[in-house]
């Protein structure tokens, strides 16, 4: 079958979908993003955390079929999703791409002056960023996942404690971190969107 | 050439070197999605590859239909054993027991039988289920007693393997004593004695990314492997003679891996994958799903440990005998190290002289079982802790001021005759740990009301404080680092440095596993520390330089990081040598001084700058390859024990702090904290990191992981997350982590491997904790609720 859906903002076409297929395996090998991650494939892991029209969702448990007409954002796609929201062009998650932006959307840079072994110069979300500064990456085999769902978290609930915080990723597995440096991320992202918002 | 002739002191040191809080290089690709990881691997026109495994723990193979697999439409290939390619189809990694694929009889659940490739997964999964595999079934051995009964069957007759000699029984894989002083005699100056038996299940790396790759057949015959390993060469020498291929022409690459903890130690889909790419001539994918991935990969080994300990009066331990035996399940894998381990540090960071040890290793029908972090020091902790508390309590002493009184020191000797060498700040640990001021109590007392997340039970709402006690108990372990036994346990490290755009760069290449443990940091650190430059690039990892050795045993850090400062070392000297040619007759510095590569440039020992590095080096370029060695070790005598086996120790310990609902049986972890002495952090913030991972993996051996081996069938009853819990983010509780830094003189910055000894004391001190807190016995762990209950 084929199945027409935006991911990240950009209208994309799988065809030769096999009705078994979920939104992981079609995002991962149809459609060249590999990001969000196949830790389980049964829905206990949380590593292939998306959202859909801005429900955070395991994609392996999404048939691809059912995503038909709806709007994804993968960690792909996490950082323009974050720079959108700021710009106030959507806040719900839901709103998709401006025809500017989708015209303009690049999955690469757009200073091009990213190093390619690293990825440096790359644009990130604050959620990324913290994760970085943090420590909270390890194998980074979860960091997808739990990217996607704290991002979600804190634009519902901005200043969380750390108990929100526990309840909200307690989908997400890491086997690295012991989840320490991940409270430490999640709070840095908040701590410097309040500074900012404070600055506003 | 101003530099070289006006000499001007050095402002500013290298940035980014040795024990800052540098950030890791691959963190962006790794938040942006981008890091390809094994699974992630895509060819144009490949096909996917899918292993049949057996049903059944232990048979024969009657027979193997694959014609109606093969006729399915998409179907490129299915291989069973009559079509390896040549005369070696066993592997491992000490002993080659392992089939490739089965050669007419299963001796585990889950053991590869046949092969298929196809141009979807799940037409490859559909295709594997459609072969007939006729089994004919055989009686199950699973523990001790039916192991070694005289009528057994025996898992592998006829071995010739280097320890067969030596075991008193073929289902034995290795068994190591240790004798030292007299027990017997040492017993009768005791005023306590106090026993136990000890239970330890059965626990499972669970790193989240799947066992997976790509191989890429190759136009010269051979093949390109792009996988995730903890050791690429030890891959390679395992792989090439199954394939018929010599070694250069199976080219390894490292993917991204997403954990391991000991999991990729042994192959898993790699002869596989290479096998179905050869005979199709086709890129081949395998990934495992998570079902899969528990029958991938040896466990670690659950362990029976009989244990007795006496003391007298005053409060010093008078002996130790102990026996542990552990199932190494169906094959080998690391099985005599691991035996090697317990038996070694069976004994834990105490200073006792009469010592009477035995550990033994299984051959059975269960899951095979090998590396996982902590290595059989882990099972031994569990036990000889328990221990400790046993005797505090028969003295009527504080368990952590009990432990003080008999923590080795450096020059303690182990019962392996070795002395300890190196600082072994186990007392100061301790103390540490206990100084820490306690969570506050029955805080859902308070007026603010009952917060159910910090409760037993959490979100499922099942008390607000009814029925919850509280224990505290404590936990100390020592992990040796490295190989051990004589193992010839090197690292190499290829560095290069030259000018990049006006700019000194150092490349380094290295075959060392990057797991998520952060090496790669590590190694850029080295290389502006030793060389003065702030560009360091790391190059993949792979088979096209010579071998890092596992990332295993808190290793890399030290044999590996070592070898990279080495190599650095040696591209210093030519660096230097090529400035003195150059411009050595601008300052009689260069041929008196001490120099050094600080910021980009030569200076002298007092910080007078000679030249710039671009200029030293403008036209040339300096490599150098270069292997690098640790101390040697000694074997263990087989009779004795006695032996200089170790090369180095880690020493961790733990306080727990546990609410216990005492009516429904379920345990909330309140605090972990740890204190462990890792001789010189490196890199702090990732140091801490391990520290806290590995402190939650024993967390999660303490109260909720275990496969489930069913004893009558050998079957595994747990293969997935949803059956086989690991920590969540709401089980694990804060890790207040304290760190030591007492240099060890004879590793490279005094540092320590750091990745396994949270691992030890984890386990054992939410144990002490939990009895603390209900006052019952727990010999086993991992506790379930029934344990607390009764019921």
């Amino acid at each position: 079958m084929r199945v027409n859906f935006t991911v990240n903002g950009r209208r994309q076409e799988a065809d030769d979908v096999w009705e078994g297929e979920s939104l992981l395996y079609v995002l991962r090998e149809r459609l060249g993003l590999p990001g969000s991650k196949n830790a389980c494939e049964q829905g206990e892991c949380g590593s292939c955390t998306v959202r859909l029209d801005g429900v955070p969702v395991c994609s392996c448990l999404v048939a691809a079929g059912q995503v038909e007409g709806r709007e994804v954002v993968t960690v792909e796609g996490l950082a323009d999703f974050a720079r959108q929201r700021e710009q106030g062009s959507c806040a719900s998650g839901a709103c998709g791409t401006s025809l500017q932006d989708a015209q303009s959307w690049s999955a690469a840079p757009r200073d091009g002056v990213t190093d390619s072994q690293t990825g440096e110069g790359t644009e990130l979300s604050p959620i990324q960023q913290a994760f970085i500064d943090a420590g909270a990456v390890q194998c980074g085999f979860c960091t997808p996942g739990l990217l996607v769902a704290a991002d979600e978290m804190l634009e519902r609930t901005p200043s969380p404690s750390d108990e929100d915080i526990r309840e909200a990723l307690s989908g997400n597995l890491c086997r690295c971190t012991g989840y320490e440096k991940i409270l430490d991320a999640v709070r840095l992202a908040a701590a410097r969107q309040e500074r900012k918002e404070e600055a506003v | 050439m101003a530099t070289t002739g006006t000499p001007t002191n050095l402002t500013q040191k290298t940035r980014g070197g040795i024990g800052e809080s540098t950030l890791r290089p691959d963190g962006t690709l790794k938040v942006t999605g981008e890091f390809a990881y094994s699974s992630d691997m895509w060819h144009e026109d490949m096909l996917w590859g899918q292993i049949l495994r057996s049903t059944v723990a232990h048979a024969e193979i009657v027979s193997i239909d694959t014609s109606e697999a093969l006729a399915q439409a998409g179907v490129y290939a299915v291989l069973t054993y009559e079509d390896l390619p040549t005369e070696v189809k066993n592997y491992g990694l000490e002993i080659q027991d392992t089939p490739v694929l089965a050669n007419g009889v299963v001796r585990h659940h889950g053991e590869p039988v046949a092969l298929v490739a196809a141009d979807h997964p799940e037409t490859a999964r559909r295709a594997a289920a459609k072969i007939r595999v006729e089994y004919r079934e055989l009686p199950v051995v699973t523990d001790e007693a039916s192991a070694t009964a005289p009528d057994a069957p025996l898992l592998h007759p006829g071995r010739d393997d280097h320890h067969a000699g030596h075991v008193p029984h073929p289902n034995i894989v290795h068994r190591q004593p240790i004798v030292r002083g007299n027990a017997d005699e040492a017993a009768g100056r005791a005023d306590v004695i106090v026993s136990g038996e000890y239970v330890f299940g059965m626990q499972d790396q669970a790193f989240l990314g799947p066992e997976s790759g790509l191989a890429v057949p190759a136009e010269d015959g051979g093949v390109d492997l792009y996988v995730a390993t903890q050791w690429l060469h030890s891959d390679l020498r395992q792989i090439a003679p199954v394939l018929g291929l010599p070694e250069d022409k199976v080219r390894m690459t490292l993917s991204g891996v997403g954990g391991a903890f000991g999991g990729r130690e042994d192959l898993s889909m790699q002869i596989h994958a290479c096998l179905l790419a050869l005979r199709t001539g086709k890129p081949v994918k395998i990934v495992y799903n998570r079902f899969e991935s528990f029958f991938g990969h040896v466990h670690r080994h659950p362990a029976k440990l009989w244990y007795e300990h006496g003391a007298t009066s005053d409060g010093k331990i008078t002996h130790m005998k102990c026996r542990i035996v552990l199932d190494g399940g169906a094959y080998a894998s690391a099985s005599p190290a691991v035996v090697g381990n317990a038996s070694s540090l069976s004994v834990g960071p105490y200073v006792i002289d009469d010592v009477d040890i035995e550990a033994i290793a299984l051959y059975t029908n269960n899951p095979p079982c090998g590396a996982m972090r902590g290595f059989g020091a882990v099972q031994a902790c569990f036990a000889y802790e328990a221990q400790m508390d046993k005797l505090a309590k028969a003295l009527d002493m504080d368990p952590v001021e009990f432990r003080q009184l008999n923590a080795m020191e450096q020059g303690t000797l182990l019962p392996t005759g070795q002395a300890v060498d190196s600082p072994a700040p186990v007392a100061e640990l301790l103390r540490r740990v206990k100084a820490r001021p306690l969570p506050p109590e029955r805080q859902w007392e308070t007026t603010e009301g009952a917060d159910v997340r910090a409760l037993p039970g959490g979100l499922s709402n099942t008390t607000h404080g009814e029925g919850v006690v509280r224990g505290v108990g404590y936990a100390v372990g020592i992990k040796n680092v490295g190989f051990s036994e004589g193992f010839d346990d090197y690292s190499t490290a290829k560095v290069r440095m030259e000018v990049i755009a006006g700019e000194p760069v150092a490349t380094v290449h290295t075959a060392m596993a990057e797991v998520g443990q952060g090496g790669v940091t590590v190694h850029a650190q080295i290389a502006r520390t030793e060389l003065g430059v702030s560009q360091v690039t790391i190059s993949p990892a792979d088979t096209q330089v010579g071998s890092a050795g596992s990332t295993s045993a808190s290793r890399q850090t030290y044999v590996t990081g070592g070898a990279v400062r080495n190599s650095c070392e040696l591209v210093r000297e030519k660096v230097l040598e090529i400035g003195r040619r150059r411009f050595g007759s601008y300052h009689p510095a260069w041929a008196t001084a001490e120099l050094l590569l600080e910021s980009g440039k030569v200076v002298t020992d007092g910080g007078e700058v000679l030249a710039d590095l671009v200029d030293v080096l403008e036209g040339e370029a300096v490599e150098i390859e270069a292997e690098w060695r640790h101390r040697p070790t000694q074997a263990f005598d087989l009779r004795t024990g006695q032996g200089n086996g170790h090369v180095q120790y880690s020493f961790a310990a733990h306080r727990a702090v546990v609410e216990v609902d005492t009516e429904l049986g379920l345990v909330k972890v309140i605090e972990l904290s740890c204190a462990q002495d890792v001789g010189k952090a490196l890199n702090p913030l990732s140091v801490i990191g391990q520290i806290q991972g590995g402190t939650t993996q024993g967390l999660g051996m303490a109260v909720m992981e275990e496969i489930i081996v069913d004893p009558k069938t050998a079957k595994v009853r747990n293969p997935s997350f949803t059956d086989y819990l690991i920590p969540t983010i709401l089980d694990t509780p804060t890790i207040p982590v304290d760190v030591l830094e007492l240099a060890d003189d004879h590793a490279p910055y005094g540092l320590r491997g750091v990745g396994e000894a949270p691992t030890l004391s984890s386990t054992p001190a939410v144990l002490a904790a939990i009895r603390n807190a209900t006052g019952l016995e727990l010999n086993r762990t991992p506790v379930r609720p029934e344990h607390l209950t009764g019921t």
